[in-house]
């Protein structure tokens, strides 16, 4: 399986589209930090770019590279490697391909402006840990769409619609949902609403660390009262892992039955 | 050496291979023939595992294939397509291959043979559709297995590079390989296959010698004889 990360993971760092993402990050770090000219305000701007842009970035390059390699996974098939730990290689090695983008595009401009003085240091880590996050579950998904989906162009229009309910249209039904039915208690659906979306947790658990109330929001502030900060973000982070561990897991199954 | 039995494959709905029963022996060139959509690529899909057969049993080297993926270290594969990540160079993913299968190889000989050393440093993104098929022959060959298989191997070589392909395919003959071949061009199978293997409606419909072939239709000309003997299936 290593072996297989290490070439998907050359193949995408050599890739121009790894190079502009990875500058995207680094221009919108620096432009962030000299308009606000405060660490910490960068960072909440910055969870609202991430918490949005990571899962799409991570969508559309897991669904691009399981249909572009097509091809060439049919080579390693035929090689003697377990078909899991094929699929596993490339999956890690888009992960963490993306991830590294994220990490030094951003790291980078942080670490040259004072990041290491300043108190927001647990704040950044834990937006890079999320975005991380946000990055290996958005991937697992695209790839779980691709292996199901024999037609490039409808895998592809599957998982941008799942980007788009997940980051849009879901926040729109649930609001629904709590305008009419305002007059039942909802904090335990509105709980449970959160956690089917790898999005919203994301951002719940970064507000909760940041520690700001005004942008908590209704299901933020359930969350808190609820769990209470610490206990929240634990759950909220052991939620974010069952949201990679899940996929990972219907990939493998899918790939026992699935001819190529 | 390899044993297919009562094989079924659908489809959907689609019946591909409708209990197909096939004995290939050790040593020679079988070349697998049928129409369009016969499940020549099903049946040598399911060989190596990429395609999960519904019923049947496939055995390789006296072990049963299914499920399993050590015994393709035995075996070497020419897929159709030859498409590789754009972004290595022809001598990255030749090491890469090497890498993933702990075997000798003799990749320097072939690569010499077809002119691909000022290739070497090139992205496979930039080669041209024959340049990469050499590749893929490199890929291919550079290993020593009993079994080899070859999905259309003559797509887009120049005749130069044709004419090495067959004298690769006939020393691995030599050296009591089996090799199967899956191709359209009549002329090749005239050339280099010992036995024709005939797939129909998902079985097999004839398996046996080009010249047997010939005799049952009547015909001296391979192409003639196989073009009867689907002219049977539309009629």
């Amino acid at each position: 399986m290593l072996k297989i990360l290490k070439y998907s993971f050359y193949d995408l760092m050599r890739s121009r589209w790894s190079y502009v993402y990875f500058l995207f990050y680094l221009i919108l770090g620096f432009v962030l930090l000299f308009l606000n000219n405060d660490v910490d305000k960068a960072v909440i701007t910055l969870m609202n770019i991430i918490i949005v842009l990571t899962p799409l970035i991570g969508t559309i390059f897991g669904v691009m590279y399981y249909y572009n390699s097509k091809e060439f996974t049919e080579l390693l098939l035929a090689q003697p490697i377990n078909r899991s730990k094929i699929f596993m290689g490339q999956y890690l090695g888009i992960s963490i391909s993306l991830t590294l983008s994220l990490v030094l595009g951003l790291g980078i401009p942080f670490v040259l402006y004072g990041l290491f003085k300043s108190t927001a240091i647990f704040n950044f880590s834990l937006l890079l840990v999320v975005g991380a996050f946000l990055n290996f579950i958005f991937v697992a998904l695209s790839y779980n769409i691709a292996l199901s989906t024999e037609n490039k162009i409808k895998g592809f229009g599957y998982a941008i619609l799942m980007w788009l309910f997940l980051a849009v249209i879901y926040d729109g039904i649930f609001l629904t949902f709590l305008v009419v039915f305002n007059s039942y208690p909802l904090d335990k659906f509105s709980l449970a609403a959160t956690m089917f979306n790898p999005i919203d947790l994301s951002r719940i658990l970064i507000l909760l660390k940041l520690d700001i109330s005004a942008l908590l929001g209704y299901t933020g502030a359930v969350f808190r009262k609820f769990f209470g900060t610490n206990l929240g973000m634990m759950i909220s982070m052991g939620v974010l892992m069952l949201w990679v561990m899940l996929p990972v897991l219907r990939m493998n199954l899918k790939l026992r039955k699935k001819d190529f | 050496m390899i044993e297919f039995k009562n094989l079924h494959k659908k489809f959907g709905k689609l019946v591909v291979l409708d209990g197909l029963d096939l004995n290939i022996s050790k040593g020679g060139i079988f070349a697998i023939l049928g129409p369009n959509g016969s499940g020549k690529t099903t049946l040598i899909k399911c060989l190596l595992g990429m395609v999960i057969p519904n019923k049947g049993e496939i055995i390789f080297d006296k072990k049963s294939v299914l499920r399993q993926w050590a015994y393709r270290n035995n075996l070497n594969y020419l897929p159709q397509i030859a498409n590789f990540p754009p972004n290595l160079t022809v001598l990255e993913i030749i090491n890469m291959v090497k890498n993933l299968r702990p075997k000798d190889s003799n990749s320097e000989e072939l690569i010499e043979l077809f002119g691909l050393k000022t290739s070497l440093d090139k992205k496979l993104g930039n080669l041209s559709g024959g340049t990469k098929q050499k590749v893929n022959i490199v890929l291919t060959f550079m290993f020593d297995s009993d079994l080899i298989v070859l999905d259309e191997p003559t797509n887009g070589l120049d005749p130069i590079a044709l004419i090495h392909l067959k004298s690769i395919i006939q020393k691995e003959k030599e050296k009591g390989k089996t090799i199967l071949i899956t191709t359209h061009i009549m002329s090749f199978v005239d050339e280099v296959a010992d036995e024709i293997v005939f797939l129909l409606d998902g079985k097999i419909y004839f398996k046996g010698t080009v010249d047997a072939l010939k005799k049952q239709m009547n015909n001296d000309n391979l192409e003639h004889a196989i073009a009867n003997l689907i002219a049977k299936q539309y009629a």
